[in-house]
């Protein structure tokens, strides 16, 4: 899960990485009053942030600096509801203006080629990371992190150094570094960026903007679901995951349900393929309903898929290898059994493609329930195909 | 022959006791496998049975390798007590741990293969979140089904664990030799390039399949090591050309970065490399079909 810039501050500021004073604005009114307060403490400048998990805010124009409360609500008036790249700004966050001497880059992520962590620290920061990688590699030192070791005050002097930070900043980069990565471990994170990191004229270093993606792998033992972004999640995804369904949501028309990712991945392709013959239908969803899945989990599956508007037709593709290819088909029976019960008659046509393990049964439980809205077809890409012309025709 | 897991290989699951470590251990049995024990240090000195047998349960894994001399260990036990599984496993210098497991964070990974590292690399880890191995005829150690295919010429590696089935189910009158499950978790024991290494020197296996998925540069590097050192036939696959960029398709390591990790850049880098590479599943199938013909 990727945070917003304002829950990346809050877990650096939980961990003692210093950040500027600052506060989410969800209206231009709450901004005008962050602002007001912010001034009677003295500060007489903000920026107004949108939030979006996106880079080039300010080249849109979603970062300004406002000088007054005034100003702050014109500006957070322009900012929020502003489409970023594809993104809806629903919150802006104020933070104090911030003088700036000198802009630095520091980050730890996981280093997938090595089977490790990576620091990448730079005294060129405030550009993306892949630019500067571009324009100016020699300036990008990557630091290898040892997870059993971690970074110990040693360790962080040795990354600021590397990054080649100048002496009146390393003491203050390298306690950022320490404590960032005591967020990055104990938060279960798979990426802490601070860019930038900056020295302002009376010596302090300061994270002025992060990014942080947290590991799902790990919510079993985090408070990782406080971070949910449920406003900007599509709506078919919320419900999924409300039901422990492996959902994504995609562009086309072509609903799918599959087990195991690879197959399912590899499922979306073929479909692709097998559209470009039916004027570019493509696959409305990615649905992974794993191995050793059950009547319930199939049923709950067509349901979601079915329930989306885009759906014009639905390509199930089983190869049953833990999973049962019967215990599949007595989900798909049952699923529109109980469709049939609530009065949602199921007129979407559904192509089945059942092999592997109990595979023969299976296609029998189908035909004997002479589901109207089901059709079987024998291998992956014939029932690709069939689901593309009937979606095509769905049209 | 065969590579990592033979007929000879001796079998512990960690988990022994619980649901998915019976049901599997059991099918593996079946399946002619030889388990020979297993773990759960609060039902030490009992038995479980699996098909039919009954199956001694140890403390732990160095007590299981005194008692029987297990040198494969299969881990079932659930995402939490990973680690630790895995830990042991390595302290126990057990050569094979396949790590069955899904859903386990990657510092946790990242801590365990750090601390193979430390202490020499004695035992070969494959997975976490992956299938296992199976080398049919001989042996099965994992979830792959055994009545998929027999004993053949090809060898498999791959990400995916359903579309290693496909696959072996597509040539399953030709046969493998072995199939490697690497897993789908950004952080991986075994690697593509392990596999194909072991299959180049397996006499057993003609020709090679290779399935990638999106995600990481390991398919990126799997062809740089093919170009250099694989002289048998490598046919690859790789899916996820559909999938939409910054999104999770089903395997925590399946995600596109930026423009990294891309369906397309993978499958260049392996033709670039020699490997031909299907378009679908059926028609890898087809071309692994084709390398096999010339090969007689």
């Amino acid at each position: 899960m990727d945070l917003f810039e304002y829950q990346a501050k809050e877990l650096f500021a939980e961990y003692g990485v210093p950040v500027p004073k600052d506060k989410v604005a969800n209206t231009a009114e709450e901004a005008r009053e962050i602002t007001t307060a912010f001034a009677a403490e003295g500060i007489p400048q903000v920026v107004v942030k949108a939030q979006v998990k996106t880079g080039g805010r300010g080249k849109a124009g979603g970062v300004k600096l406002a000088d007054s409360p005034a100003d702050a609500y014109e500006k957070s008036e322009r900012i929020i509801g502003m489409d970023i790249k594809g993104h809806t700004v629903h919150r802006v966050l104020i933070a104090e203006a911030s003088d700036i001497k000198s802009e630095y880059y520091l980050s730890f992520l996981l280093d997938r080629a090595n089977r490790t962590f990576l620091s990448i620290c730079s005294v060129d920061g405030g550009v993306e990371i892949e630019e500067l990688a571009h324009t100016n590699p020699d300036a990008i030192a990557r630091v290898p992190i040892n997870p059993l070791a971690g970074v110990d005050h040693a360790k962080a002097l040795e990354i600021v150094r590397a990054g080649r930070i100048p002496a009146e900043a390393e003491e203050g980069a390298a306690l950022v570094a320490e404590r960032l990565w005591a967020m990055f471990t104990d938060e279960d994170a798979t990426l802490a960026e601070v860019n930038p990191l900056v020295l302002t004229p009376d010596g302090r270093v300061l994270a002025l903007d992060g990014k942080v993606t947290l590991d799902d792998n790990a919510a079993f033992r985090q408070e990782h679901a406080r971070f949910a972004d449920i406003e900007s999640t599509d709506p078919l995804e919320v419900r999924a995951q409300e039901k422990h369904l492996n959902y994504v949501k995609l562009d086309g028309q072509i609903g799918i349900i599959g087990n195991g990712a690879g197959l399912v991945m590899s499922t979306l392709d073929v479909v692709a393929y097998a559209g470009e013959a039916f004027g570019g239908v493509t696959a409305a969803n990615f649905l992974d309903i794993g191995g050793g899945a059950s009547a319930a989990v199939m049923a709950d599956s067509l349901e979601i898929v079915l329930s989306d508007p885009a759906v014009r037709s639905v390509f199930v593709n089983v190869f049953g290898g833990i999973t049962a290819c019967d215990a599949v088909a007595d989900g798909i029976v049952s699923a529109l059994g109980l469709l049939a019960e609530r009065g949602e008659s199921v007129t979407k046509p559904i192509v089945v493609r059942l092999d592997g393990n109990n595979a023969a049964k299976g296609r029998q439980i189908l035909i004997d329930a002479a589901l109207p809205a089901v059709e079987q077809v024998d291998t992956m890409d014939g029932a690709a195909k069939r689901a593309a012309e009937l979606a095509a025709k769905g049209a | 022959m065969a590579i990592f897991l033979t007929a000879d290989s001796k079998i512990l699951i960690q988990g022994i006791t619980g649901g998915e470590g019976r049901k599997h251990g059991t099918r593996m049995l079946a399946a002619g496998a030889k388990v020979v024990g297993g773990t759960n240090p609060k039902k030490a000195g009992t038995t479980v049975e699996l098909n039919g047998e009954q199956v001694p349960v140890f403390a732990g894994v160095k007590e299981t390798i005194e008692a029987t001399g297990a040198d494969v260990s299969v881990i079932f036990v659930p995402a939490a007590g990973t680690k630790a599984a895995v830990i042991e496993a390595i302290d126990a210098e057990i050569p094979l741990a396949i790590v069955i497991t899904e859903g386990i964070p990657v510092h946790d990974s990242a801590e365990f293969w750090a601390y193979a590292n430390e202490k020499g690399n004695k035992t070969r880890i494959v997975g976490p979140n992956c299938p296992g191995i199976a080398s049919p005829g001989k042996s099965y150690a994992g979830i792959i089904p055994a009545d998929i295919t027999s004993h053949g010429p090809i060898g498999l590696v791959s990400k995916s664990g359903t579309l290693t089935y496909q696959m072996m189910y597509e040539l399953r009158d030709i046969g493998f030799s072995t199939a490697v499950g690497i897993g789908g978790d950004p952080i991986i024991g075994t690697t593509h390039i392990d596999a194909l290494a072991a299959f180049e020197a397996d006499p057993e296996t003609k020709a090679i399949v290779m399935i990638g998925e999106i995600g990481g540069d390991a398919e990126e590097r799997a062809a740089a090591f093919i170009d250099k050192n694989v002289t048998k036939p490598v046919v690859g696959y790789v899916a996820g050309f559909m999938a939409p960029e910054g999104k999770t398709m089903g395997h925590a390591g399946a995600i596109i970065s930026g423009s990294a990790g891309t369906a397309q850049a993978k499958k260049e880098a392996l033709e670039k490399a020699g490997v031909r590479v299907g378009k679908t599943p059926s028609e890898t199938a087809a071309l692994v079909r084709e390398v096999i013909k010339g090969l007689q």
